[in-house]
């Protein structure tokens, strides 16, 4: 049975008091806090098993290339993708993006092809294609959001054409926290020829994810966000794609063979294979073990019992948020629509001043832009602050949260 | 800003999109000096739990935060910034 408060004794963390307050962690979106079970996994990999990967014979390196191998395994079954070939461990979800943009985008985009982005995206799913088509002089469309910060279905049909090579898009926004039918439009850019980007790092620590039921092209997602170590994630892609794709950055584990050709007096290069194409350098080893640790922590607790439980703080948040008369609630008012994410303004105060009054109390939430400016634009708003939950939150945090959301509106 | 008021401050950033509003975060072994300073020279308007003060100093109103911030408001530029905070750390 689901038990937060049981939970909590895994994140010794959540013991800590600022100015005496015990700390109440509201800030999931930007990072998670870590369980016990992933910081001791990864403490005894250094102490026991580290060594580097496929390059030794020696039985620390076979230890650790098989732990390293184990995280790509549980990563793909974690979001169902068929093998670990279609698993490339990067440092997160930025990096997985680019990974995109630069090993299929560079070599598949021209100036007649369009890219679609959608205005909740995170800098991240935007940035690499604004940089890509400066250098291959496509064009990027916008995809408008509804008033409420939810997708906007028409706009969408409408933007799309057989010009549009990918679409790039957020399952859960990150200011938002609003769900995207991810299947829908997967569908509606297929039909089109066009490929699937989703930046999942709002999703996939989350909610239950299932890459073939989505029929995205890629997925990407971050660590650090879902229990493990901070640098390690995730890119997702469908097979073909992958072996199809050229490599993203070059260097020692991600070629099969390097060999000189006396008579061109150049390398001859064969790439190594899946996922290991991608992954260039001695890779972050030990991140990928907290991976796997926190997957395994994950799958234990059970990510539909983790939906439903930030579903069911979410609600509560909303609803007592409404006694608040000087705070206003951005995007969807309605759970059912989002994930566990509540952004919020304060009447006469700015976002940053919200968010140190609640740290004062020892109250962590985000306050600004949350690397998505697009999107405030679009509100209207200079900036917001922001309330996200986790499998560690519980009802009497919410309601600490609104005793000093109450006080903080008296001083506003 | 002077010497004296740079040995207390970690970093100084404009919150986004906000009018000249600027965060100052002091450093982390000096907020509790840096603290009493402030206090002992502005006007306290308001304390809430000893957490939060709403100060006022010349005129400037700013908030400060026992964990070693504070918000100024509505300021003209960075400069005044750098004056208010020579002068309260001084």
């Amino acid at each position: 049975m689901f038990d937060p408060y049981k939970i909590r004794e895994d994140f010794p963390i959540l013991k800590r008091k600022i100015n005496d307050y015990p700390i109440i962690y509201f800030d999931n979106a930007a990072t998670s806090q870590k369980p016990k079970q992933v910081t001791n996994m990864v403490k005894e990999f250094y102490e026991e098993h580290n060594a580097n990967i496929h390059r030794a014979v020696h039985t620390l390196s076979q230890e650790a290339t098989e732990l390293y191998e184990e995280a790509h395994e549980e990563t793909a079954r974690f979001i169902n993708a068929s093998s670990m070939s279609e698993i490339v461990f990067l440092r997160g979800t930025t990096e997985a993006i680019n990974l995109v943009a630069y090993a299929w985008g560079l070599h598949n985009l021209t100036k007649e092809d369009e890219v679609l982005v959608t205005m909740m995206e995170h800098h991240s799913n935007i940035v690499p294609w604004e940089l890509l088509s400066r250098i291959r002089g496509y064009q990027i469309k916008y995809v408008d959001v509804n008033n409420d910060g939810t997708f906007n279905y028409d706009y969408f049909q409408k933007a799309m054409s057989k010009k549009v090579k990918i679409v790039c898009l957020t399952q859960v926004s990150n200011v938002t926290g609003v769900i995207n039918d991810v299947k829908k439009i997967a569908r509606i850019a297929h039909d089109n020829g066009s490929l699937v980007l989703v930046d999942g790092a709002q999703s996939v620590p989350h909610m239950p994810v299932d890459v073939k039921d989505l029929d995205t092209d890629f997925l990407a997602f971050s660590g650090h966000k879902m229990l493990a170590p901070t640098g390690i994630g995730a890119l997702y892609g469908k097979k073909e794609l992958l072996e199809k794709m050229e490599p993203f950055q070059g260097g020692g584990e991600m070629i099969k063979r390097v060999s000189f050709d006396q008579a061109s007096r150049r390398c001859i290069i064969s790439w190594n294979d899946l996922p290991w194409k991608f992954e260039a350098g001695t890779p972050n080893i030990g991140g990928g073990v907290g991976l796997l640790a926190a997957i395994r922590y994950l799958k234990q607790v059970g990510m539909e019992n983790i939906k439903e439980h930030e579903k069911t703080l979410t609600e509560y948040c909303l609803r007592r948020i409404q006694e608040c008369k000087k705070v206003t609630i951005y995007g969807p008012k309605e759970a059912s629509l989002k994930c566990g994410i509540v952004p919020f303004g304060v009447e006469g105060l700015n976002s940053h001043d919200v968010a140190l009054f609640f740290d004062a109390y020892g109250i962590m939430i985000r306050s600004g832009y949350h690397c998505a400016e697009p999107l405030h634009e679009e509100f209207g708003l200079s900036s917001s602050a922001r309330a996200s939950f986790y499998l560690y939150n519980t009802r009497e945090e919410v309601d600490r949260f609104i005793e000093v959301l109450k006080e903080i509106e008296q001083t506003a | 800003m002077t010497d004296s008021a740079q040995d207390y401050i970690a970093n100084v950033e404009e919150a986004c999109g906000e009018e000249r509003d600027f965060i100052v975060v002091f450093r982390y072994d000096k907020k509790d000096e840096a603290i009493a300073k402030i206090l002992k020279r502005a006007k306290l308007e308001k304390s809430i739990s000893q957490l939060i003060y709403e100060l006022t100093f010349k005129d400037a109103s700013f908030r400060l935060y026992r964990t070693g911030k504070a918000v100024f408001r509505k300021l003209a530029d960075r400069e005044k910034l750098d004056g208010i905070l020579a002068d309260l750390l001084l």
